[in-house]
């Protein structure tokens, strides 16, 4: 097996699925030519041409309102969204549209559509208020709708594929930062990870710290620095904040009496919200300190200078220290 | 903008069979309409919406599809249109009545939400021309696959002030898909006036300003419409792309139930309009060259009627949705 970067097994999923079925067709702003601003396609265009690699105009709704009628005529469209901070203007088309198509017509239609946006910023990725966001809320809130955020390049290619495959509209967000700061093995061929099941990053019996996305890797450095000291965390890895993998928020709660949720969206109202609803309603029992929550604060989003962006931004120190306060309880 | 050829040429191009059956399609569509208004003031149909006065453009352009070929992307006033699609008169009153084989929505959505994969006809929601979009995506289907389908969608001309209606134009003319975006121009936006709708006479104004063929025709001569879109069809089929046909019509009845035009037009302007009424204006046309003979009209509305009697009959005896499938199809299911 080959060791390549998470954007390079994007870009090998969508190869490998154009490959094998020929309904499969992207489309996005400069996804052609140029292989899109990130490469996520590069080389797609050279191989499958203009009419299964096609370069939008500059309009965001159409790009997924498009995918839509594609999907409703039989192909099996990705669109991508340069950045996810660009997707508003498209809200009406994913909520409204793509979410309720099986729903409004009784099962006589579907949707079946991938839509791959880059979310996230950092202190060193300067992405500023307008290409940094972390919006998985917002899809996470409508029935309909799945939402995945792979952390790892093997989970970027195996819940690509299942996305693309998968009978309803899947949106499938990227951390940026993720793009070529990893490299690892990733399976060649059929590597199907399945959406909705979670995956226990790191095993342990004394603190969860349910998480996912970039986060993923902070809370792993984080929980490293407490191994040090014999305190065992478990991070237990999403990968799919939309249907959520209850039976293994439930399990790890339940194992560990003490629960931190951790994202870089804003905390308020987001998915962090959810993951601790269902440790409340389920493990109260079992649970040796409140659920415990960590999330980006009451600010629209990122800033560009580096100072004003650690306030904004976790780290492993912030979620370390959120940590030994849990364990301290 | 092109120019409606004249009724008695494209009337030789048509059999007289298939002109009656125009005739009695745009009679159909009205009879049914106005049920439908009857029972919703009866208290029986919470919601409905009119398309009367528009009978005669939707024939129009109907005829100049492929029924179970091509594909349509409709909008609320278009109840004339998805029954020349295939759609059937116990398909609406089942909606209207909220019964569970609306087969456009199982009684979920409100009436006038049309749907049936059955008839190429895509589910619609609310929003005003989302549908735009969705066109586009078929046609790119059609051309991706190298079929010669096309595909129409509507709108009114309200909603050619949406965001996704120019996104859909400009793409569609990049691309030079098989689409016909056809405008349903009745002058009125619920109560806005086209004058604070957009600052040209013609919808059709706008398709140089797209690269596209345009066309303002008299939606209320069946035979007009017709004509240029069937000119538009051949355009799309043969690979030469969209293009955009504006029908002006009038719109008779409010915007909807819950609407009275009263309150904001003439009585005057009410009056007039209903002097000009399409189906009047199609029955003298085909009485004319004789194609109708005398009661022929006659014997068309009674036999509509009893169709939508019969229809309704069968949609009062229908059950409700079971509140066991509320849940259903959120994703698919098994």
């Amino acid at each position: 097996m080959a060791q390549i970067t998470y954007v390079e097994a994007i870009r090998g999923a969508l190869e490998e699925e154009m490959r094998r079925d020929d309904r499969v067709l992207v489309m996005g702003e400069d996804v052609g030519a140029k292989g899109g601003v990130f490469g996520a396609t590069a080389g797609l265009f050279s191989e499958f041409g203009e009419e299964r690699v096609i370069d939008t105009p500059l309009a965001e709704a159409a790009i997924v309102g498009v995918s839509i009628g594609c999907a409703l005529a039989g192909l099996r469209p990705v669109a991508e969204i340069q950045f996810l901070d660009f997707i508003p203007p498209a809200m009406d088309q994913i909520i409204n549209e793509a979410a309720k198509i099986r729903y409004r017509s009784n099962g006589d239609w579907s949707c079946p559509m991938v839509i791959r946006a880059p979310c996230g910023g950092g202190v060193h990725v300067h992405g500023a208020l307008y290409h940094s966001q972390s919006l998985e809320a917002l899809f996470a809130h409508v029935p309909g709708l799945k939402v995945v955020i792979p952390s790892t390049p093997a989970d970027a290619k195996g819940l690509l594929l299942s996305a693309i495959r998968d009978p309803d509209p899947v949106c499938f967000f990227e951390h940026k930062a993720l793009y070529r700061s990893l490299r690892e093995e990733v399976p060649e061929g059929e590597h199907l990870v399945p959406i909705g099941k979670s995956r226990i990053a790191r095993a342990g019996d004394d603190l969860s710290c349910i998480t996912y996305g970039a986060t993923v890797h902070e809370a792993l450095a984080a929980a490293e620095r407490l191994g040090q000291d014999g305190i065992d965390v478990e991070v237990l890895d999403l990968r799919t904040v939309r249907p959520l993998d209850r039976e293994a928020i439930i399990a790890t709660a339940r194992k560990t009496g003490k629960v931190l949720v951790c994202h870089e969206a804003n905390l308020a109202v987001g998915v962090g919200a959810e993951v601790a609803a269902i440790v409340a309603e389920e493990c109260f029992q079992q649970l040796d300190a409140p659920v415990m929550r960590l999330g980006g604060p009451e600010v629209p989003a990122i800033p560009f200078a580096e100072p004003l962006a650690e306030v904004y931004c976790l780290g492993p120190e912030k979620i370390e220290a959120k940590l030994r306060q849990l364990a301290a309880y | 903008m092109a120019v409606s050829e004249s009724a008695p040429a494209i009337a030789a191009d048509l059999t007289q069979d298939q002109l009656r059956s125009m005739y009695r399609d745009m009679v159909l569509g009205r009879l049914l309409d106005d049920r439908i208004l009857v029972l919703n003031r009866q208290g029986r149909a919470p919601f409905a919406i009119s398309g009367q006065g528009h009978e005669a453009a939707q024939v129009g352009v109907g005829y100049a599809l492929r029924r179970g070929y091509d594909w349509l992307v409709p909008y609320y006033r278009d109840l004339t249109l998805v029954m020349v699609m295939g759609m059937e008169p116990r398909d609406h009153l089942m909606a209207s009545l909220g019964r569970a084989q609306d087969p456009n929505s199982g009684a979920r959505q409100m009436p006038g939400h049309y749907g049936s994969r059955a008839h190429n006809i895509v589910t619609t929601g609310s929003p005003v021309a989302t549908q735009i979009l969705h066109a586009v995506g078929v046609a790119t289907a059609f051309k991706y696959r190298g079929e010669d389908k096309v595909v129409v969608t509507s709108v009114g001309e309200g909603g050619t002030s949406e965001g996704d209606w120019h996104e859909g134009l400009n793409w569609a003319a990049v691309h030079r898909l098989p689409v016909i975006f056809l405008v349903e121009n009745n002058s009125y936006a619920i109560s806005v006036p086209q004058s604070r709708q957009m600052a040209v006479a013609h919808v059709a104004d706008r398709g140089p300003g797209y690269g596209m063929p345009s066309a303002t025709v008299d939606g209320g001569d069946c035979l007009a419409v017709f004509a240029a879109a069937r000119e538009a069809v051949e355009r799309a089929r043969r690979g030469d792309g969209p293009t955009l046909l504006e029908a002006v019509c009038m719109r008779l009845q409010s915007h909807s139930s819950d609407d009275d035009q009263r309150r904001y037009r003439s009585p005057d302007d009410l009056a007039q309009m209903r002097e000009h009424d399409p189906l009047e204006r199609f029955r003298r046309q085909l009485e004319g060259v004789g194609v109708l003979a005398e009661g022929d009209a006659d014997t068309i509305r009674k036999d509509c009627q009893r169709v939508i009697e019969a229809a309704q009959a069968e949609a009062d005896a229908a059950a409700p949705p079971d509140p066991a499938t509320a849940l259903r199809h959120v994703y698919q299911e098994g």
